[in-house]
């Protein structure tokens, strides 16, 4: 029996590293894949509290933020690849037209 | 057919509108031709009208009530734009348009070649609507309406000659005057709404029944003070003379002919609230019967024609009044209608005399002038006679039944003053005529070198007016119980309950005739058999004679009691505004520049101050600020993240407490 402590260690870690990877990579489509590792690192949160406290609510979340997980990447792939129309590059740092 | 009556009585009024909008506003662009035709041509058509409806009102014998335009509504308040076309209005329209429009007719000839002709007709057609109006309003509101025209009117035609001083004085005097009795009309139809709640004639008659003698009293002494300033009677009457200065045809329509005898429509009109009050019953009668002489008096001895003429129309107002005064409704507006008739004729004839001199208007200066111009001779002697009331003519019959309805029904004192008045008026009537048509000529060379009878276009309304100052008593023969009785009878009541014998009727009519023919006598005597005699009897009388021929000193008094009292208060009012007020006025202005460059400082250092260093803080603020939107999407994820660990700090705190 794998204790909760560890899926919750596991959790932050893969979290820690969405975070991370949103920070500091410049490329948009790494960026967009750090998302979803933080959206699997809350996944695997709500499956585990799910299964500990015996209520199925949570993995109903669990499977609602996959489907989004899904839309958000083809919403994204497809802002990307506007982006690389117009400025034939993939770096967030040059997207920058409404700054002040 | 009821429609088409509707549709006429709304019409009637509506053509002289038509013509003054014309004339009026662009009356410049075209000919004098053009102007005469419409002016004339409108007030026609009004007759016609006019003609229309009295058929089918003589036919049906109702009277007919016609709304035009809803006007004021609201609360207890209704006033419509609405005639009301009965018996006696019928009267006073076919009186109104029909000499209305003779009188324009002549004008065309009168005025011919006056600067101003366009104007001139502009203002009689104004006075025509204004007149209508007065006459065929359903409401005292409209009555009001008419009543304020035709003084407006007055007014401008009086002043026509407005670069002549005494002319525009006069108008001014005649403005001033009837406002004093336009007061007395206003409070009277104040009371009128107070008691009734209403404006409309048929309304206020119905509920007659609910007002106290008081009361009514005070409406009628108050209606009475409008009818005595617009009908010139004592003690108002001091504009009417001097309104001759107005051009001759204006005389003969407003002042002599329809407007002051608006008072005695008025009175007529409501009698119902007269009937209820014996004391405003008898201040008329004594009004009119004192004026009736007193007016006669001063015309004795004036030497301008058309101030006789006017003189003379006070006097016959005055019958008006003592025939409304002892209730002899009929009698006042039959008198009304004759005189509209010969009074009309003689003003006109006076013109044409006036024409014929090149504008002399001293009886002094005239003189044989009979046989020069004949038709103006023969029409004015109608008119003499006629006034003088001598039988069959016109004249005789009103006002032998005002004079007969006083002594059948116990007035001695206004019976005798009328008798006196109707004895002075065939004198100076007959006195005017002489001095005029017959004797020596006492004319100049020149003006002699021009006389000439006037073109026919102003001797055939002259002809239309004699052959009805000839035959207008028809109307009210036999006296008591002519066709003017039973046609006015609807409004004005059945006439008198007890008739006299008809031995009193003949003595009293023989009396009227014996007192004009000695009028006649006396005239011919002093102003053609011996023509000295005059100049004798002003010597031996001299002090009488200076008093009359100086109008009682009336003007004087007038002058001396309100109108230099009313100068020297308006000096002083004067004086009061400038140094008074205006210091006042001056010193808050004063005040109010200290307080506005006070107030322009603290507004221009502390407000603006204020608002500088808000504004400026905000932009720098701004500047600032602005440098979190950096545009790089990885500030604002950090910021994201930063924000969640602030929240998760926020939340863990607010569990701890």
């Amino acid at each position: 029996m794998i204790p909760l402590s560890a899926y919750v260690a596991v959790s932050g870690v893969l979290f820690l590293t969405g975070l991370l990877g949103v920070l500091i990579r410049r490329n948009f489509i790494i960026v967009l894949m750090a998302v979803e590792i933080m959206l699997n690192a809350a996944n695997i949160n709500l499956v585990a509290f799910s299964y500990y406290l015996e209520s199925m609510a949570g993995q109903l979340v669990a499977l609602f933020i996959i489907a989004i997980a899904a839309g958000e990447a083809a919403v994204g792939l497809a802002i990307i690849i506007v982006v690389f129309r117009g400025k034939i590059s993939t770096n967030v740092d040059e997207m920058n037209l409404l700054k002040w | 057919m009821s429609d088409l009556t509707d549709l006429l009585i709304k019409l009637i009024p509506v053509f002289p509108l038509l013509a003054v909008l014309a004339n009026g506003l662009v009356g410049s662009r075209y000919s004098h031709e053009v102007a005469h035709r419409l002016a004339w041509g409108s007030v026609g058509l009004s007759f016609l009208c006019t003609v229309g409806v009295f058929a089918e009102i003589l036919r049906t014998g109702k009277a007919r009530e016609v709304v035009a335009y809803q006007w004021i509504f609201g609360g207890d308040l209704t006033i419509n734009l609405a005639y009301l076309v009965d018996p006696l209005t019928c009267a006073m329209l076919l009186v109104v348009t029909g000499v209305g429009l003779l009188i324009h007719v002549y004008s065309v000839g009168y005025m011919h070649g006056e600067a101003g002709f366009t104007r001139f007709f502009t203002y009689m057609n104004l006075f025509m609507v204004a007149m209508l109006l007065l006459v065929m309003g359903n409401n005292y509101v409209v009555l009001f309406i008419g009543w304020e025209g035709v003084g407006l009117c007055s007014y401008l035609l009086i002043g026509y000659y407005y670069d002549k001083v005494s002319a525009a004085k006069a108008a001014t005097k005649a403005f001033v005057v009837n406002r004093i009795g336009d007061a007395g009309f206003l409070l009277a139809i104040f009371l009128i709404f107070v008691n009734f709640k209403t404006l409309d004639y048929t309304k206020v008659f119905a509920q007659m029944g609910q007002l106290t003698p008081e009361m009514a009293t005070a409406i009628a002494l108050c209606l009475l003070v409008g009818a005595i300033g617009k009908s010139a009677q004592l003690p108002l009457y001091t504009w009417l003379p001097d309104a001759m200065e107005g051009p001759t045809p204006v005389s003969a329509l407003i002042h002599a002919a329809t407007m002051v005898t608006a008072g005695v429509y008025m009175i007529v009109r409501n009698h119902a609230i007269f009937d209820l009050s014996p004391i405003a019953m008898t201040i008329v009668g004594l009004i009119g019967g004192c004026t009736a002489l007193f007016a006669a008096t001063i015309g004795l001895v004036q030497t301008d024609i058309k101030r006789v003429l006017a003189y003379s129309t006070v006097s016959q107002l005055g019958y008006m009044f003592l025939g409304a005064g002892i209730g002899a409704y009929t009698a006042a507006i039959f008198h009304l209608m004759t005189h509209a008739f010969f009074k009309a004729l003689l003003f006109l004839s006076a013109g044409s005399v006036i024409h014929a001199l090149s504008g002399e208007q001293d009886i002094r200066k005239m003189g044989g002038l009979a046989a020069k111009i004949p038709w103006t001779h023969k029409l004015f002697v109608i008119g003499t006679v006629a006034i003088a009331g001598i039988p069959p003519l016109a004249g005789f019959w009103s006002k032998d039944e005002i004079m007969a309805h006083a002594f059948t029904h116990q007035h001695y004192l206004l019976y005798g003053m009328a008798a006196i008045g109707a004895l002075l008026t065939s004198f100076y009537m007959f006195r005017l005529t002489y001095l005029t048509f017959y004797g020596q000529s006492r004319m100049d060379h020149h003006t002699q070198a021009h006389v000439h009878e006037s073109p026919m276009v102003m001797v055939g309304p002259l002809i239309a007016l004699g052959v009805l100052s000839l035959f207008g008593g028809v109307l009210g023969f036999p006296p008591e119980h002519g066709w003017l009785h039973q046609f006015l009878a609807p409004v004005v009541g059945p006439g008198s309950e007890h008739d006299p014998s008809t031995g009193m009727v003949l003595t009293l009519m023989m009396a009227a005739t014996g007192i004009a023919l000695l009028g006649w006598g006396l005239a011919h005597y002093l102003y053609s058999v011996s023509p000295g005699s005059p100049e004798r009897w002003a010597n031996r009388f001299s002090a009488v004679h200076r008093i009359l021929l100086n109008k009682y000193y009336v003007d004087e008094l007038y002058d001396l009691m309100f109108v230099e009292p009313t100068k020297r208060l308006g000096e002083f009012l004067d004086w009061f505004d400038r140094t008074v007020i205006d210091g006042l006025v001056r010193g808050i202005g004063q005040l109010a520049e200290w307080g506005s460059a006070g107030s322009t400082w603290v507004e221009k250092y502390v407000i603006y101050g204020g608002l500088n260093v808000i504004g400026y803080g905000n932009h720098l603020a701004a500047r600032e600020g602005r440098k979190l939107q950096s545009g790089m999407v990885h500030h604002y994820a950090a910021m994201i993240v930063a924000g969640l660990f602030l929240l998760a700090l926020v939340v863990q705190l607010v569990i701890q407490m």
